[in-house]
């Protein structure tokens, strides 16, 4: 079957980051993915079933892959080769239609008893990634046993799969996994009923936790930045109250927060640093100068909560001491507390905001397999390019049928 | 050439172009271009030709101050020996350039206190009256009052900067029939006599405005400057059709019931903004009188300019000082000295213009009101242009309702961070928005005028008061109201598109892009200014 296949190739891999350097998302050409003729990943036990992907989401984690990005502390955790794809709603051999929560935990794993964060349903917390029945790998799209998303087919464990509404298209359902990742950002913040929340960053997970927080948080005032017009529109759409250019981010911060600012010379009205800030700042970019940024913006005592995956930073961590900031992580999902003290999974989150929120308008173009350079070149320009998530669509795969 | 020093000087000229006409210069910032306007349907209107100067300008200083005009004692007769006098000025907006040493201010401020010394008088303060614009720099106040006055008062705080969000400064001295605030500096509330230093550039200036606005503050300030106000303007700089002055002259009624006695001393200024000879004397004069050398000199500056960073270019104009020349001087009683200043300033600035024309042109300078030593942002940009030149006409504005104006200016995105803070928020967060004046007045306003911050950087720094900017949008939104189009030429096109104007790489690309409202073979107008002018349309 059709695959996209990343082995561990580390010539290729130097040219990938050579490549991606240059233009982002050209490390599929020069790096160690290819288009291969795979076979059917065997299933673990009877709990797994083949999963035939119809779309398939290209994340920023995934880019960072192909571009030799991405940090080397994820090389213990991953088992090569494996296909990338994690953002799934496909079909079951019977027909069913479902999405994939991809974290590969200890009940997928057949690790029993689980470990404590599995056992209190944080399965993205989940200590036992490399044990278990099936190979290495934080989620489907980085283990070799199960496959991924970017193939005609691969396996997932029962307990990954949830069943799509009929009337929940392709593009709203393949938009559930990203969202989850943006609602269980926006319910670590912690953020108080009226507080103030800034969100670096407008792509798709941008745009997703504006959405979750303004759901979950209809008082609190959130202030975006956005580099592209489209960006604007829609996080000026899905709840938030001030879209700024990134440059402009500590005046408006300042603005919003009522705070005074502190300059270099005591005269001067340039905004180098802000005596107060937001409650709350989460960083849907992850570098080093989002993360500063951030840092500069975040009140006494705040949050800073990265949901975009960083990889090696340079960061003058002053204020984080001086101001006291927590900073923290919001890496996938599992269960959530809500404000009302009632506990529901992510997904479940996920999939009715998807739903409220039209967010399937997301979904800016789809590419077939074989142009996966293309594809992966668009995913990596979507701000520029107008777009913000672009899939693969694999529900014209003639393959798919033979399966 | 020497001979036209005795010559009189020349009334305000319209020139009709034809073929012959050479290229007409346009101020571009700071820099210049000469553009040739199509022939048959356009005109250039020419500043007046400055008036001669007062011969002996102290002289006649101190005979205003004996003489006065109006229901007013001289001046040495109202001071006495246990009084408190309060000496207010005009701040570093006027005039404009700055004019070269001894400031007007300098020379009648020497006068008064040599008057108030004579009378023994000891309690005496001078403030500069600025409002909410920035505070005078030390440099700026000693070229304002001289450097003799500066040392005997500023080092024992009796010459300083107005404070306009001073909580123990200011006082409410009462409302207007319309329920005008108005809000006073206590310390000329509170003196036995307030004697005000006027340099009337433009007809806009003195009269009351000098005193109800410069020792204002926002509290007083907000109900004459919005939009409602500037759109029933027509023009501001036309008195008897101005709110702006009818607001202001309630509020000097209401100051005066409150029983503060005001000296007004105010003075007019030629046209001499260039110099009749020098470097920028070409500047002034009428491109078909320009001589070899004249073109020569200005083909030379114009290349240097372009050559240089704008940082340096900026700094040459800044320096320069122009060589104006008194006109005038009359002091006494505010209404009846200001009647006589404004037909004074009438007298060199007003030129006849027959009929309205369907597109606009202007070339704008280095310099607005607010940009003195600073750098000319956007903002700045949109009220030269909209807000000070469109409504420098009497009767009737000089482009038809639904015509165009079209600006030259490079329009960069940039701002002085010490003077205009509040400036890149607005720019930034307000104009990104809307840029309709009455939707920024209704939604921004009141969030930038408390803003603690500003106020900090306008009490503390030389920052404009964080509502200033708004009222620079309001200046124009006469003109907004009135324009089909504005155009800018040879703006920083993001710039130009944030203020809500299109932008054009020449004169010839904006005409045609005007024909699109106004139609093809539009009249044209072209205003050669500066130097001043104020156009009286029949």
């Amino acid at each position: 079957m059709k695959a996209l296949e990343f082995r561990r190739n580390i010539p290729r891999y130097a040219a990938a980051k050579l490549a991606g350097s240059f233009t982002p998302g050209r490390g599929s050409g020069v790096g160690p993915m290819r288009l291969v003729d795979a076979d059917l990943p065997e299933l673990p036990n009877q709990d797994w079933e083949i999963v035939k992907p119809r779309l398939s989401g290209i994340c920023g984690s995934d880019l960072a892959t192909i571009d030799g990005k991405s940090a080397r502390y994820f090389e213990p955790l991953v088992s090569f080769p494996f296909t990338p794809g994690h953002e799934v709603v496909g079909d079951l051999q019977d027909g069913t239609r479902v999405v994939l929560e991809p974290v590969l935990g200890c009940i997928s794993r057949n690790i029993n008893p689980p470990c404590t964060s599995c056992a209190s349903g944080q399965i993205g917390n989940c200590e036992h990634t490399n044990f278990g029945e099936i190979s290495p790998g934080i989620q489907t799209g980085s283990c070799h046993d199960t496959g991924g998303g970017w193939a005609v087919a691969f396996a997932a464990h029962k307990s990954q799969l949830h069943p799509v509404k009929k009337d929940l298209s392709d593009e709203a359902a393949v938009m559930i996994e990203p969202t989850a990742c943006g609602v269980h950002a926006a319910l670590n913040t912690g953020v108080t009923p009226e507080g103030t929340v800034t969100v670096i960053g407008s792509g798709t997970l941008g745009l997703v936790t504006i959405s979750a927080l303004r759901s979950h948080f209809p008082e609190i005032t959130i202030l975006a930045t956005a580099r592209y017009p489209h960006q604007k529109s829609l996080a000026a759409d899905l709840g938030a109250d001030f879209v700024i250019a990134p440059d402009e981010l500590k005046r408006a911060v300042r603005r919003m927060t009522k705070s005074k600012a502190i300059s270099l010379s005591s005269e001067d009205g340039s905004v180098d640093r802000l005596t107060g800030g937001s409650d709350v700042v989460v960083d849907c970019v992850g570098s080093s100068e989002s993360i500063t940024d951030a840092l500069s913006v975040t009140r006494p005592r705040g949050k800073v909560v990265l949901v975009g995956m960083p990889s090696s930073v340079n960061l003058e961590l002053t204020p984080l001491w001086h101001r006291e900031i927590q900073l923290v992580g919001a890496y996938t999902y599992g269960v959530e507390t809500l404000t009302d003290g009632s506990t529901t999974r992510t997904f479940d989150l996920a999939a009715d905001l998807v739903e409220s929120a039209k967010l399937d308008r997301l979904v800016s173009a789809v590419y077939p397999l074989n142009r996966y350079q293309d594809a992966l070149e668009h995913a990596a320009a979507a701000g520029p390019r107008g777009a913000v998530k672009v899939a693969f669509d694999l529900r014209s795969e003639k393959e798919r049928d033979l399966l | 050439m020497k001979n036209e020093k005795h010559l009189a000087p020349r009334p305000g000229f319209v020139l009709d172009v034809d073929r012959t006409s050479p290229p007409v210069l346009f101020h571009h910032g700071d820099t210049f271009k000469l553009e040739k306007l199509p022939a048959g349907r356009s005109r250039v209107i020419y500043p007046p030709e400055p008036l001669a100067g007062l011969k002996d300008p102290d002289g006649a200083i101190r005979h205003a101050l004996e003489n006065p005009i109006g229901d007013s004692e001289p001046l040495s007769a109202l001071l006495r020996p246990d009084m408190k006098l309060t000496i207010a000025f005009d701040d570093i907006s006027l005039p404009l350039p700055p004019m070269r040493r001894p400031d007007i201010r300098q020379r009648i401020i020497e006068s008064v206190l040599d008057l108030a010394a004579e009378a023994g008088v000891d309690d005496v303060h001078l403030i500069a009256a600025l409002a909410i614009h920035r505070r005078m720099t030390e440099d700026e106040l000693r070229h304002a009052v001289g450097d003799r006055v500066y040392d005997a008062f500023a080092p024992s705080g009796r010459l300083y900067n107005h404070d306009a969000e001073d909580p123990e400064g200011m006082v409410v001295l009462g409302e207007t029939p319309h329920g005008e605030d108005v809000q006073f500096s206590k310390r000329a509330a509170e003196s036995d006599l307030v004697v005000y230093v006027n340099i009337n550039l433009v007809s806009m200036d003195g009269g009351h405005k000098s005193t109800a606005t410069g020792l204002s503050g926002y509290t007083g300030l907000r109900h004459h400057h919005n939009v409602h106000t500037m759109r029933n303007s027509t023009s501001f700089m036309d008195q008897e059709n101005s709110e702006l002055h009818a607001s202001n002259w309630r509020m000097g009624k209401v100051i005066r019931d409150a029983g503060v006695k005001i000296f007004q001393i105010e003075t007019t200024v030629n046209n001499n903004t260039f110099g009749r000879s020098g470097p920028l004397a070409v500047l002034q004069k009428r491109e078909w009188e320009w001589s070899a050398r004249d073109r020569t000199s200005f083909i030379a500056m114009q290349k240097g300019l372009d050559l240089m960073p704008s940082s340096a270019r900026r700094q040459i104009f800044n320096a320069w000082e122009a060589p104006y020349e008194m006109t005038s001087v009359q002091a006494g009683e505010v209404e009846a000295v200001h009647k006589v200043t404004t037909e004074n300033v009438y007298q060199q600035q007003l030129v006849d213009v027959e009929g309205q024309t369907d597109i606009l042109t202007m070339g704008l300078p280095y310099i607005c009101p607010y940009n003195v030593n600073s750098v000319m942002n956007p903002i700045l940009v949109m009220c030269l242009g909209l807000g000070y030149f469109f409504n420098m006409y009497r009767g009737k504005p000089l482009v038809r309702e639904g015509g165009v104006v079209i600006m030259s200016h490079p329009t960069p995105w940039e701002f002085h961070s010490v003077h205009h803070p509040s400036y890149i928020d607005f720019f930034e967060q307000v104009l990104a928005d809307t840029t309709d004046p009455i939707e920024i007045e209704r939604k921004y306003e009141k969030q930038f005028a408390e803003d603690e911050w500003y106020i900090h950087l306008y009490r503390n720094s030389y920052a404009y008061h964080g509502v200033h900017p708004f009222y620079m949008w309001y200046w124009g939104s006469h003109a907004l109201e009135h324009l089909g189009r504005v155009i800018i030429v040879g703006g920083e096109t993001s710039a130009v598109r944030r203020l809500g104007f299109q932008s054009a790489s020449t004169l010839s690309d904006a005409l045609e892009m005007a024909s699109d409202v106004v139609g093809p073979q539009p009249t044209i107008t072209h205003m050669k200014n500066p130097p001043i002018f104020l156009a009286d349309v029949k």
